[in-house]
């Protein structure tokens, strides 16, 4: 295969991982800006999307019924979440990061326990197999590099034209000041959660027709994503689209012409480097 | 050096007779075996009366260990036998599937009379696909459950975890694993793995086919541990040695999950694409590979762990039509319809396309977990035939001793896969291997191997080891 046509292949593949890894960062994003809290159980939102998606389409044989059910379910529970979790303990960061870890477990022992070890596949809605002149690649695939800027499109949209969505941008600006104008905070919060934990689940959604829906998949979502935040800058929208590209392009082109492995460790010394000299990440606000 | 008793033939004949009592064709081919030095403090117990019943009780304890003792003869203390299996991790699939065979074969043997007149108590712990986990299971059994014998693992990263420890325990270890680390010399007197060819002899053994049908520029893709560099390293050289081109090697990572990235590193002028892969994303890597290559594919032989628990005919995967596949035992029973592998099938609970009976959606593992049937087996003629009573170093020393003089296990209902060559020294078993072509969304045997084709020179000898 010619040098051009690799090189093809790894940007289209990075460009595609970049798009779904982008959705589930915006989730972990959103919740870090508006709440200042790190959600360690963010992985897990993304593989209750999968395992949802599984059951709407293997009971009530609808792909597009488990687009809805499974973010609404998981909205629910982060809600619950919310509420009986984090409220309790003030959104404290250090208090945060232990209970989303203990929350991470619990998860993903009940999905063990109720789901079981297994990985199992979801039809995708259509069959495609786009036959490039050098290779074939999933046409499935290719559409979520659609979706993907879509619903990151229709996120953008929401926190900059709807009421809500200003109410979280100034929550994020000044938590005190905001409330203090009469902004409903713990509204506002909750709102934040629940619309990062759907992101993520969105994401579980979209992949499941490739990748199975599986009890430990939400760990690789949880570190990618991390490491796209710190490089785009915790809570900007427009810094986590360009991190998730710039981390899946890297991805995609080092593996194809070394390594995945080197790719990851890529990947890793990127986001030191981006610590190093410029802490708040390529977009993020100096505080 | 071995003091005590010999074995009686009155003995040896009763063990085989119970076997033909419930229906068994043939015992183990081991009676030429069994002159020398057979030992052991015998006690009484080996000599019980068996009441057959046919009583089902199944126990469980409070934690996550499980013990079985359906259909147990009444009488004699078990006979304790720990099993490590994948119920959770990445080898979830083989686990479930393991655990359902070696329940049927435990409920089968104490149907017949149990081992030596004792029912057996399986003991049930998950290792999680962990070798840590893998290791510590190890040291429960042996010092917590103090079971008798420990029937193993799977994926040979956790095998190489956990025999060491129970070499250091002195506890006979049976790997259920297919790696090549028991023949190669790497564990020790405690461990064998009689019940499944290893991939040494596997590969060596559909070499030559390969070359001969399918072409001789060969890329290979195979996971990127233990068990992948055994693929690496003895296809390899069996292809190199028939004049066959290793041109590429390619080495996924266990937990990867996606593939097209791997692919453009087959060079173009493969003319045969060998693949092994493992995990829950196996059918990812089957269905990227097919929408790569579309129709301008090479030949492809895969192992069939590449589609263990996957359906053939699951969407996306038409485009393996006319390639090959390495079975050990073929799914399809028309593969290799036997009265002995009919009976296996029925007493598993598998149809004749290889999924549960009731079932059709969950397709077996099926060309593994027969090893699990066949080591409990050869654990119970072993027992009967050394005079094991009990753990104590001088029955381990019997029961060791024993097995290792084994030299054939017949073709049978306790080893429906085929007859098996067990060679002492190695601690490993040769059996025939099949490979299957893909035709009309199901496997087609075209090909069975000779048993002597996975046999190899080797210098390794555990009966040297101390006991």
């Amino acid at each position: 295969m010619s040098l051009e046509v690799t090189l093809f292949l790894g940007l289209l593949d990075g460009v595609v991982f970049g798009l779904i890894m982008a959705l589930i960062a915006l989730g972990l994003s959103i919740a870090f800006g508006v709440m200042r809290i790190v959600n360690v159980a963010h992985g897990e939102f993304y593989m209750l999307g999968a395992v949802i998606a599984w059951y709407a389409t293997t009971y009530l044989g609808n792909f597009i019924l488990g687009l809805i059910i499974a973010p609404a379910a998981v909205i629910g529970l982060a809600a619950i979440v919310e509420r009986t979790v984090l409220r309790k303990i003030n959104y404290n960061p250090e208090s945060t990061i232990v209970a989303t870890i203990g929350l991470l477990y619990i998860i993903q022992q009940l999905v063990l326990a109720i789901y079981g070890p297994y990985a199992y596949n979801v039809e995708p809605p259509f069959y495609l197999r786009v036959d490039f002149p050098w290779f074939g690649y999933s046409g499935y695939k290719l559409s979520i590099a659609f979706v993907s800027p879509l619903i990151m499109g229709l996120t953008a949209l929401f926190i900059f034209k709807t009421r809500l969505g200003l109410y979280m941008r100034a929550t994020q600006q000044d938590r005190e000041i905001a409330q203090a104008f009469g902004v409903p905070v713990g509204r506002v919060y909750m709102a934040s959660f629940a619309l990062g934990a759907a992101l993520a689940a969105i994401a579980g959604v979209l992949v499941v027709p490739f990748l199975q829906a599986y009890y430990l998949m939400g760990l690789e979502a949880l570190l990618i994503s991390f490491m796209i935040v710190i490089i785009g800058g915790l809570g900007s929208l427009k810094g986590t689209l360009v991190a998730a590209l710039i981390i899946g392009v890297i991805d995609g082109v080092v593996s194809v012409f070394f390594s995945p492995t080197l790719a990851k460790i890529v990947g890793s010394v990127l986001v030191a480097a981006v610590l190093l000299v410029r802490p708040t990440g390529l977009f993020g606000a100096e505080r | 050096m071995v003091s005590g008793d010999r074995i009686s033939r009155r003995k040896a004949l009763k063990a085989i007779s119970n076997v033909a009592a419930a229906g068994a064709i043939v015992g183990a081919g081991v009676v030429g075996a069994i002159g020398g030095f057979m030992a052991g403090s015998t006690t009484g117990g080996a000599q019980q009366t068996v009441t057959e019943t046919r009583t089902r009780e199944v126990t469980k304890t409070v934690t996550a260990t499980k013990t079985v003792t359906a259909g147990a003869p009444t009488g004699g203390n078990p006979i304790k036998i720990g099993f490590e299996v994948h119920r959770t991790g990445i080898g979830a699939v083989y686990g479930k599937w393991y655990e359902r065979t070696t329940v049927a074969a435990v409920n089968l043997i104490n149907e017949m009379g149990g081992i030596d007149g004792r029912p057996i108590e399986l003991v049930i712990e998950d290792d999680g696909t962990d070798p840590q986990r893998g290791a510590q299971v190890v040291e429960k059994f042996a010092l917590e459950h103090k079971v008798d014998f420990i029937l193993g693992a799977l994926f040979s990263n956790v095998v190489l975890a956990a025999a060491p420890r129970a070499g250091e325990l002195k506890i006979p270890y049976f790997a259920v694993s297919e790696g090549y680390h028991v023949p190669s010399g790497k564990l020790n007197r405690y461990s064998f793995q009689p019940g499944i060819t290893d991939v040494r002899s596997q590969t060596q053994a559909v070499a030559g086919w390969i070359v001969e049908n399918l072409g001789k520029k060969i890329t290979m893709v195979f996971p990127d541990y233990a068990f992948g560099y055994d693929h690496r390293d003895w296809f390899g050289k069996a292809a190199r040695d028939l004049g066959g081109e290793i041109l590429e090697l390619i080495p996924i990572p266990p937990t990867e999950t996606t593939f097209t990235k791997y692919f453009p590193k087959v060079p173009a002028d493969t003319e045969v694409l060998y693949h092994v892969m493992v995990g829950p994303a196996v059918l990812t890597f089957v269905k990227e590979m097919g929408e790569f290559f579309g129709s301008k594919r090479p030949e492809i032989f895969g192992f069939i762990d590449s589609l263990e628990g996957v359906a053939i005919d699951s969407p996306g995967l038409e485009f393996l039509e006319g390639t090959y596949f390495w079975e050990a035992f073929p799914r399809y029973l028309d593969g290799y319809d036997t009265p002995y592998h009919r009976f296996f099938r029925e007493k598993v609970g598998v149809d004749e396309n290889g999924a549960d009976v009731n079932d059709p959606k969950s397709v077996a593992t099926y060309s593994h977990m027969f090893s699990c049937w066949e080591t409990l087996f050869i654990i119970k003629e072993t027992v009967e035939q050394s005079g094991y009573t009990r753990r104590s170093p001088e029955d381990y020393r019997a029961f060791i001793e024993t097995l290792e003089n084994f030299r054939w296990f017949n073709e049978g209902n306790q080893h429906p896969q085929g007859a098996k060559l067990f060679n002492g020294r190695l601690h490993q078993g040769f059996g025939q291997q099949f490979i299957s072509r893909v035709e009309n969304g199901r496997l087609k045997t075209v090909y069975r191997t000779k048993i002597e084709d996975s046999v190899y020179e080797s210098d390794v000898d555990y009966t040297k080891q101390p006991l």
